[in-house]
């Protein structure tokens, strides 16, 4: 009886001490498939990271018979004009997760920078901001981009800066509507009172506060960067060939013939985008709990 | 000898009017008269009580004092400077900087008012560093003394304050607000979300910190007894007026105001023999301060109301002291009633000429 009760106390000193970043790591261990999602994207990431390394080909030499099937050389096959399907698609995920990743990076700095302005300061700066973002949201947006497409020169980075200057009003709206209620708690207040600098109420009061809302949805626009950058491609905006990304090696297959008689041309860079998104949001679903202070009573 | 000093703070006709939008095309249509020409004084070393309803403007004319909102009219003078008048009171701007670290404040909410992604050495530290108030070497050593003083162990540093009670979060708040060594702290209703046992080792600590370091306090607040214990004066609020002030003793022991009785005989009373005591509890609600009521602000509500109340606006009459109990319970007329400009003097003074022209 003694001893589990002294278990329990050191049990409950344990959860009692730790670290905010150790509480995070055990919440989000909860959720296994999340866990099992990250693994999976570790993998794709080195794999991509490595894909100099590790590819088995030249991605845009011609090394083998035109459209062969999969065998012992060439694992996923060549497509049709012999140049072998998984090198290819080793630095089409390289590509992907690049586009992603920026465009992701690019919307998350736009999209914060200008939620605080118009979160914190409110007034004609919040009128004016969240107005831009409306407009910027009621865009039919995959025309914007193959308009801004057409008259950039379609390539990987003007891809990226395109989709970064998109995505970016989700995150607006977000950060604003958490500054907001920051704004009128009693440790903003306090630092007001204090007379700390604007720049740190901004940057060190408010904006740790609304990391984790930000991460969360920085990983849908993640999958939604990247299925964007695949649709481009595949409508010949995007990556141009002979660089590969996985919307253009799907390009490859938009005839009838390829579809129904070579599906290693196309189910390997169906599978793996859909496989990132999947385990993208999955992650991001458990950050979202493991981040959230309410979701489990101490 | 205390009248003799100048006030520390001296508020004068203080107004703070929010708009309130109304409309199709949304524009001003009324005013909610949070605060409605408030004036008062406290001396260097004193503390003042604010006691009131909810709603009534209290903690406004606290938020006013340490510059969280500004006032729509009316001065207030720290040391003689007006407040009141200095605009962006956050700028990094020398004396108006050194003014706003001189008035400090600690909040109800002990919860809120601690960056919870901060452990509690960096809540504490950047003030004081930013301020220059220590040095990276000394800081470690002034935050070890702020520790000390309210009575919180070293190894709470390194801990985040969701791992605090709501006593301790309140003591680290008390830290904060003394870590930039300030002359003047409000306190927002500091003890109200605590335990009533949490209550009184807060106050206890307010107290021997006030004597201490010879603070001055503004302590807002609607529960009476922790009011009284704390302070030496106090000012009753009623619909963003002061209805009555004065020192502690009088306001308790020899309330003038029909309001002030009030609010002194709803307090429960943990005896089961009295039970049977007639309690004047108000009735009704407090009224609108968006359209408050025309006179005496009180006269809806107020017992002793007669007409002549819902016409004329009372003024602050200084009381007379000293008086037994007995003369003011029934009816008072041995207050002198004068006119008196109440805010800079340190007597006893109540806005109701009915009670004490009798």
């Amino acid at each position: 009886m003694v001893i589990s009760m002294d278990a329990q106390y050191i049990e409950n000193r344990k959860i009692a001490t730790e670290s905010y970043r150790q509480t995070i790591v055990r919440r989000f261990r909860k959720h296994h498939l999340a866990s099992f999602s990250l693994g999976v994207l570790l993998f794709l990431c080195s794999a991509a990271i490595l894909a100099p390394v590790i590819a088995p080909y030249d991605p845009d030499a011609m090394v083998g018979p035109f459209s062969g099937a999969p065998c012992k050389e060439f694992l996923l096959g060549t497509d049709q004009i012999g140049r072998d399907v998984l090198s290819r698609l080793l630095y089409a995920t390289r590509v992907s997760l690049l586009v992603g990743v920026m465009a992701t990076l690019i919307s998350t700095v736009i999209g914060v920078i200008l939620g605080l302005i118009a979160g914190y300061f409110g007034g004609v700066a919040d009128m004016l901001i969240m107005r831009f973002t409306d407009m910027v949201m009621s865009f039919p947006y995959i025309l914007l981009v193959l308009v801004a497409a057409s008259i950039f020169k379609p390539g990987l980075w003007n891809i990226i800066l395109i989709l970064g200057f998109v995505d970016w009003p989700g995150i607006a709206r977000l950060v604003r509507g958490n500054v907001l209620s920051l704004r009128e708690t009693n440790f903003v207040k306090g630092n007001i009172v204090a007379g700390m600098p604007l720049r740190h109420i901004l940057f060190s009061e408010i904006l740790p506060n609304t990391v984790a809302p930000i991460l969360v949805y920085a990983t849908s626009v993640l999958a939604i960067s990247m299925l964007d950058e695949a649709a481009l491609s595949f409508l010949g905006m995007g990556v141009q060939p002979p660089s590969a990304s996985l919307g253009n090696m799907l390009n490859g297959a938009q005839s009838l013939t390829i579809l129904t008689s070579q599906p290693w041309l196309w189910i390997p860079p169906g599978v793996v985008i859909v496989v990132l998104v999947i385990a993208i949001n999955f992650v991001g679903d458990a950050l979202r709990d493991a981040l959230d202070p309410n979701s489990e009573k101490r | 000898m205390v009248q003799e000093q100048m006030p520390l703070i001296q508020v004068e006709n203080m107004k703070k009017y929010y708009p309130v939008k109304g409309g199709i095309i949304p524009h001003t249509t009324a005013y909610i008269k949070a605060v409605d020409g408030v004036s008062f004084s406290i001396m260097q070393g004193e503390t003042l009580g604010l006691v009131g309803e909810s709603g009534c403007g209290k903690s406004t004319v606290g938020r006013q004092l340490v510059g969280l909102e500004e006032p729509t009219e009316g001065s207030i003078y720290y040391k003689g400077t007006n407040l009141a008048k200095m605009k962006n009171f956050s700028r990094k701007n020398g004396e108006r900087l050194r003014i706003r670290t001189n008035l400090q404040m600690v909040f109800q909410d002990s919860y809120s008012s601690l960056n919870p992604r901060k452990h509690i050495y960096e809540i504490l530290a950047q003030p004081m560093l930013y301020h220059q108030v220590s040095t990276k070497e000394t800081v470690e050593k002034d935050i070890a003394k702020l520790l000390d003083m309210v009575g919180l162990p070293m190894n709470v540093l390194g801990r985040y304050p969701h791992e605090f009670s709501g006593g301790q979060r309140q003591r680290i708040s008390i830290a904060k607000a003394l870590s930039l060594n300030p002359e003047f702290i409000v306190c927002d209703e500091p003890v109200s979300a605590l335990d009533v046992s949490i209550q009184a080792q807060i106050l206890n600590l307010l107290r021997s910190l006030q004597k201490e370091l010879n603070l001055t306090l503004l302590f807002v607040g609607h529960g009476l007894g922790a009011v009284n214990y704390v302070s030496d004066r106090i000012a009753v609020m009623y619909l963003g007026k002061i209805v009555e002030i004065g020192s502690a003793e009088d306001v308790f022991r020899h309330p003038v105001h029909p309001y002030t009785k009030a609010l002194l005989e709803a307090v429960p009373v943990p005896d089961p023999e009295t039970e049977d005591k007639e309690r004047g509890i108000l009735q009704g609600e407090i009224g609108s301060s968006e359209a408050p009521p025309a006179g005496c602000r009180f006269h809806t509500r107020c017992p002793y109301a007669v007409e002549a109340c819902g016409k004329e606006e009372p003024a602050m009459m200084k009381a007379a002291t000293g008086l037994a109990d007995g003369h003011h319970k029934a009816g008072g007329e041995c207050f002198a009633a004068e006119r008196a400009d109440y805010s800079a003097e340190s007597g006893h003074y109540a806005a109701c000429p009915r009670i004490m022209d009798k």
